[in-house]
């Protein structure tokens, strides 16, 4: 059952995938594109979660909480350089 | 691992799922920036946080416990909304207009002091 489950997930993320890439793509602005890319990085988090809980490793969580980390940074870097102009002053 | 447990674990990684797919659903039919915002922080949060559950209780039933998971949800359930409040500052400064309509007040005021 847990097997099935996950597969149904699987499934649902990578839907996911594809609707935040056709946003991605499309997005009018560029405030679209930026929280297109911020969801992105939230659904290859989930995953990765989900290989682990597949193949029943803990080796996926590292991958998942250095994808959490840089995924924040990325994404307050770029919101600060469409508000301000530069990441870094 | 109990049937019981098993059954509980499932439905995390279900709702985990479906909550991602409605994050994303959000984001491509809502009808303008500050409400499409609004679908994915909360869904995806509440997808990755069931997943993350479920992938610690799955630790735990297996013998090998470990609380690594609760480490990554904690992170994530910061970070959400920090990300989205710096997008919505961002989105305010290129003046990206909302479709909802102004409230009451707002709009006399504004009427009133003759703004575009």
């Amino acid at each position: 059952m847990l097997t099935l489950a996950v597969w149904f997930a699987f499934t649902c993320v990578a839907a996911a995938f594809v609707l935040c890439a056709w946003r991605l793509v499309r997005g009018p602005d560029s405030a679209d594109r930026l929280l297109a890319l911020d969801t992105l990085y939230v659904n290859g988090l989930a995953l990765l979660v989900l290989l682990g809980i597949h193949w029943r490793t803990p080796l996926y969580f590292e991958a998942a909480l250095l994808i959490a980390l840089m995924g924040f940074v990325s994404t307050a870097a770029l919101a600060r350089f469409a508000t301000r102009g530069d990441a870094i002053e | 691992m109990s049937p019981v447990l098993e059954a509980v674990l499932s439905l995390a990684v279900v709702i985990g799922g479906l909550f991602t797919l409605l994050g994303a659903v959000g984001l491509v039919r809502l009808p303008d920036f500050y409400s499409r915002l609004h679908a994915p922080t909360k869904a995806s949060t509440l997808g990755v946080g069931g997943m993350l559950v479920a992938a610690m209780v799955d630790s735990f039933a297996l013998g090998e416990p470990s609380v690594r998971e609760l480490l990554v949800t904690l992170f994530v359930f910061l970070a959400a909304p920090v990300s989205a409040a710096l997008l919505a500052t961002a989105a305010f400064h290129l003046k990206l207009r909302s479709v909802a309509p102004l409230p009451e007040h707002a709009a006399a005021d504004r009427s009133h002091r003759d703004v575009p």
